[in-house]
């Protein structure tokens, strides 16, 4: 299966980790990724936060690159690069600015392709070809699934998944043969790109997120967010140290858990990147 | 965060934008997207966080608590403008440069260092990284959407 | 030769300023047939009637014009006074050079002209009018009562004791409606069955009531004071003649684990139950989705158990013709439902509050059934997940109610009021305990009300924090409620025992169904519509159908059964002569010249078209006809523009009126 594939800044940046598991989980299904050329910087939080009409234009950019590169799907990791394609495809299609958007980017954008995030692409590929294709089913795991904000909102934006009590990361799981669990966190906010800019707000939040994570009997977290894995697991350590406790939760992206159960090793999916790694 | 998000709607219905437009809570909000998400009338109020925003800086308004932030977003655009990727240690260094200029805080300079060396043994620190090969058309969008606010 | 009298109206400074009335009266005094042509100040009043009659006397008048406001003003006025005079009061007119002359034009030349001209009008049609009866039409004098909650109840104690007999018929097996259900009703604390069943008693004894209950209005034909309805009386699989309601049938069932539907899922009931002690009537029923007998013919135990011999599995729904002469509809409502699942494309439910997911989130109704002393934990506030006295129970107003993005955008009108109840119940129960209120306004209008609301929170120390709750969660059993307190400006978090959603309110299930039986219109979220808002709150649309209460509506009570009396009293207007009387300006079909084609049949929005046949004196068949039934026309005219040989036409409006008051202007 060929998949367009847009990476974005934090998969080529220090979120590789994600990207390596990415490559070697896709690989094993065969799920041939075929990385947009040319792709630009979707604009993230600052283009939103600054300049509302470079927020529609950057991810145009990259959705007219798409569809020039023949893509009927593309494949975005990251949960703020696909609700901004999401968000523009929406203008484009809806608000009338299809004209006014392609003559700033210099390219014509139709916004008719699909976008599809991890959990997406997962039942793209299909649960019970997974279900078939598991060679160790993840008995060790109990895993709290974390969807963070930009996965299932703004909900007349994503149209994905139930956006009060999602349930379409526990269904990948649950063919993985790991045991979840039920917890009161999963869609609040890990403090997306304040990492540097305000440490004080994503401690606070990732605590909440992994206590509560714990508290429920968690061993490990399960995310389909780079920045959401940077703030539980590069972080972890300085919740730690902020709120003298130990958490030790390992923070798996959603494609190492399947890799994992596909018989993939940690040092294949790069599992043993993360800050927090098992004992 | 010294307004909620419904007192400053509330501002802005009143009339008293400059108070909204002055607020750190604009700056504090990570865009979670909640608020719109729950909002019984509908209100974008996730949108309207971001219009504050924009048009605090377009009029030339600061957030003198939650400089931080503000130095953050505006290098980070400026980052995108100039390499159309993110070049993180470029914008690391950007950032923190700004942050001292502006506020004076040294202490802020040096947090985080220990990170370099982990970051590094993990493989996750591209001193060289790749840049955009079309740079320049991301220079003419910047241009073609320029406002006050990103300068 | 026609003798028309033209009386134009100045309505003081109304018409007078703009139209030159003097100017007016001279020109048209000199029309063709205008016997005399007169103005005064106000035509309506006291003295201008007099005119009026005393010009029809003295001219000899065929035919009169009042040319002033809106006949929607006055007309039945000036009908009267003509026949008071003697003169058809159908062969009066009103030409409207208020509304449509005078109150929309500036200059004053050119308002008199067009004064004149549609005066003119009005006289080409006077001319052309013809002398009209009003339709007799003849009534059965019995009302039909849909709905046994309190508002049907009132109702039909209102028309019973007027002396008319009243079909009840109510869906569940007994009547009472959610207020049997309730613990105590603001603003007196009075206890609710208390209350309401002395008036279910009277109607299941009163002599002039018939009462089919666990029975639902299957069809309706016919018309005002001519109603034919046939009533679907469910099996009960118990001979309620027999039965004596000894109890011994529902003691000895072995299944007792079925959810209450009266305790709306707080408690259990048996396969064969009664709904509650003080049901009317006191007659058990059969769930037959349950019941191990009508399944796969097991059990049977009531059966053996019974000494009246009442059980009857062999028992099957009754189709009950009844003929009445007019309908009340009290249906009633439900709550909102707050999980996921609607039965509406337009609603969303919450995922939010947990509803649903944790046992201890419940909606108010639920809450009434675990505080009411007859309810299945004899009034002992144990909540659901484990029986435990609740120490700290949040309140949640406004669920799916005011909220455009859930669907509903209205306000349920009842829920500040009993959510203070709640509050106040509560803190009599459990005197250790704390209420928290999270609200966004109070409505609270009516008699003693916002008192009640006071002392809710002055006396029985009930917290109201002013915002929404955003999120409830779980975390080590206690349910933690997140909400705003807008009037301090900072977040509010409680760990709550026991957590309360102050549902919408909805009109029953199944109301759009039977509106469209009915004839009757509602509105988009399915409450029905009445005639006009502020003047016929009780009438609908279709001529001899009321309605009363909820299904209307969100409203209390106090509210309830004013409207009952209110649409009661409509009845008894209806039902006090054998016949009824109608505006004759209605279609009539010429039988010698249709063609029996029957599109009129099709086309009539009140289905007031039949099709019939013609026959001579000896009943020998000449042809078919269309034939408008003169009890259910509404004048509209549809049929008069569809018929393709001009055989429709409507009295009072014919064709050749028409044609003649537009000739008059070319």
């Amino acid at each position: 299966m060929n998949i367009g594939y847009y990476p974005g800044c934090a998969l080529h940046g220090s979120s590789n980790d994600y990207e390596q598991s990415l490559r070697a989980c896709l690989g094993a299904l065969d799920v041939q990724l075929q990385e947009v050329k040319d792709w630009i910087c979707c604009g993230a939080t600052a283009a939103h936060s600054l300049n509302h009409k470079l927020s529609l234009a950057l991810p145009a950019r990259n959705l007219a690159l798409a569809e020039r590169d023949g893509f009927q799907q593309l494949f975005a990791p990251c949960p703020l690069c696909s609700m901004q394609l999401l968000k523009v495809q929406k203008a484009v299609k809806e608000n009338g600015l299809r004209e006014e958007l392609s003559q700033i980017i210099e390219a014509d954008v139709r916004g008719d392709g699909q976008v599809l995030n991890l959990i997406q692409l997962f039942e793209r590929v299909g649960l019970d070809r997974l279900k078939a294709a598991v060679k160790e089913p993840l008995k060790s795991v109990t895993a709290a699934c974390y969807y963070g904000c930009l996965l299932t909102r703004p909900p007349d934006v994503v149209h994905f998944d139930d956006f009060e009590q999602p349930r379409s990361m526990e269904a990948v799981l649950a063919v993985l043969g790991a045991k979840t669990v039920d917890w009161s966190y999963k869609t609040e906010c890990c403090g997306a790109g304040m990492t540097m800019a305000s440490e004080g707000t994503v401690l606070e939040l990732a605590h909440k997120i992994l206590s509560n994570a714990a508290d429920h009997g968690a061993n490990c977290l399960v995310v389909a967010c780079p920045m959401c894995h940077v703030n539980l697991d590069m972080k972890q350590a300085a919740v730690e140290r902020r709120y003298g406790k130990k958490l030790d939760m390992v923070i798996y992206y959603l494609s190492d858990l399947v890799g994992l159960a596909l018989g993939l090793s940690g040092e294949q999916l790069g599992v043993n990147r993360h800050f927090v790694t098992k004992a | 965060m010294d307004l909620a998000p419904n007192q400053l709607l509330r501002l802005v219905q009143l009339g008293q934008t400059d108070a909204a437009l002055r607020s750190q809570a604009i700056w504090e909000c990570v865009s979670c997207q909640t608020c719109t998400t729950r909002c019984p009338k509908e209100v974008d109020c996730a949108g309207v966080m971001d219009a504050l925003r924009e048009t605090s800086l377009a009029h030339g308004m600061g957030a003198p608590a939650q400089q931080p932030v503000v130095s953050f977003q505006k290098a980070f655009l400026d980052n995108i403008r100039r390499n159309g990727r993110l070049n993180e240690l470029e914008l690391i260094a950007r950032f923190k440069a700004d942050v001292l200029f502006r506020t004076g805080r040294l202490a802020f300079l040096f947090k985080d260092a220990s990170l370099a060396p982990q970051l590094g043994k993990r493989k996750k620190l591209h001193l060289l990284p790749e840049k955009a090969r079309d740079r320049k058309v991301v220079e003419r969008i910047f241009a073609r959407c320029s406002n006050q606010a990103d300068q | 030769m026609s003798r028309i009298g033209v009386f134009t109206c100045w309505c003081g400074e109304n018409i007078a300023r703009t139209v030159d009335v003097d100017e007016v009266a001279k020109q048209v005094a000199g029309f063709p047939g205008v016997r005399c042509s007169v103005n005064y100040k106000y035509m309506c009043s006291d003295p201008g009637q007099a005119m009026v009659r005393e010009k029809i006397a003295s001219e000899k008048l065929d035919g009169v014009v009042v040319a002033s406001c809106s006949p929607h003003m006055h007309l039945k006025t000036f009908r009267k006074a003509a026949q008071a005079a003697g003169l058809n009061p159908y062969l009066v007119e009103m030409a409207n050079i208020r509304e449509q002359c005078s109150w929309v034009h500036h200059d004053r030349t050119q308002a008199t002209a067009k004064a004149i001209d549609i005066i003119r009008l009005s006289v080409e049609k006077v001319r052309n009018d013809t002398a009209l009866e009003p339709i007799r039409v003849p009534v059965t004098r019995r009302a039909l009562v849909i709905g046994g909650g309190v508002a049907g109840i009132q109702a039909a104690l209102d028309i019973a004791d007027a002396g008319y007999e009243v079909v009840m018929v109510e869906r569940e097996p007994s009547i009472g409606g959610k207020m049997a259900g309730l613990s105590e009703t603001f603003p007196t604390l009075d206890c609710s069955q208390c209350i309401l069943t002395p008036r279910m008693v009277e109607v299941g004894q009163h002599p002039r009531i018939k009462l089919y209950s666990y029975s639902e209005v299957e069809t309706v034909d016919g018309f005002v004071g001519n109603f034919k309805i046939t009533i679907r009386q469910k099996a009960r699989y118990v001979d309620t003649s027999k039965c004596t309601g000894c109890g011994e049938c529902w003691t000895v069932c072995p299944l007792k684990r079925n959810p209450s539907e009266f305790d709306f899922g707080m408690g259990m009931r048996p396969a064969i139950y009664i709904p509650f002690p003080q049901a009317v009537p006191a007659r058990p029923v059969i769930d037959k989705k349950v019941c191990a007998k009508l399944i796969r013919n097991g059990c049977g135990l009531c059966e053996k158990k019974c000494k009246a011999e009442a059980i009857n599995f062999k028992d099957e729904d009754k189709l009950v013709e009844e003929k009445v002469g007019t309908v009340v509809v009290a249906t009633g409502y439900r709550l909102y439902s707050i999980s996921k699942e609607q039965d509406k494309a337009s609603l969303t439910g919450y995922g939010e509050y947990g509803y649903g997911k944790y046992k201890d989130v419940i909606d108010s109704l639920q809450f009434e059934r675990l505080v009411s002393a007859s309810g299945p934990t004899n009034g002992v506030l144990k909540r659901p997940s484990d029986g435990a006295i609740p120490k700290n129970v949040v309140f949640i107003s406004c669920v799916g109610s005011r909220d455009n993005a859930k669907g509903l955008p209205y306000c349920s009108k009842i829920c500040c009021m009993y959510t203070a109840k709640h509050s106040m119940l509560y803190k009599h129960k459990v005197h250790d305990g704390q209420a928290h209120v999270f609200y966004m306004d109070i409505r609270s209008g009516g008699k003693g009300y916002d008192e009640f609301v006071r002392r809710a929170i002055e006396q029985d120390g009930a917290r109201y924090y002013r915002g929404r709750v955003s999120k409830i969660t779980e975390e080590k059993g206690k349910l933690i409620v997140r909400g705003a307190d807008t009037l301090a400006g900072f977040p509010v978090t409680i760990e709550a025992d026991l957590v309360v959603l102050a549902a919408a309110m909805r009109p029953a299930e199944g109301i759009e169904e039977l509106a469209q039986k009915l004839n009757i219109g509602c509105d988009e979220f399915g409450f029905l519509m009445e005639s006009h808002p502020k003047l016929r709150p009780v009438e609908t649309n279709t001529a001899g159908i009321f309605i009363a209460g909820a299904c209307q509506a969100p409203k209390d009570i106090p509210e309830a059964v004013a409207q009952a009396s209110a649409a009661a009293s409509k009845v008894q207007v209806m039902l006090a002569a054998d016949e009824l009387t109608r505006e004759p300006e209605i279609a009539a079909i010429n039988e010698q010249t249709c063609a029996a084609c029957f599109t009129c049949v099709h086309t009539c929005p009140y289905h007031a078209i039949e099709r019939a046949e013609v026959r001579t004196g000896r009943g020998v068949f000449i042809k078919r006809t269309a034939r408008v039934n003169a009890g259910l026309c509404m004048g509209c005219g549809t049929c008069v523009s569809v018929c393709p040989s001009k055989s429709a036409d409507l009295l009072g409006f014919t064709d050749q009126e028409v044609y003649a008051m537009v000739e008059s202007l070319v």
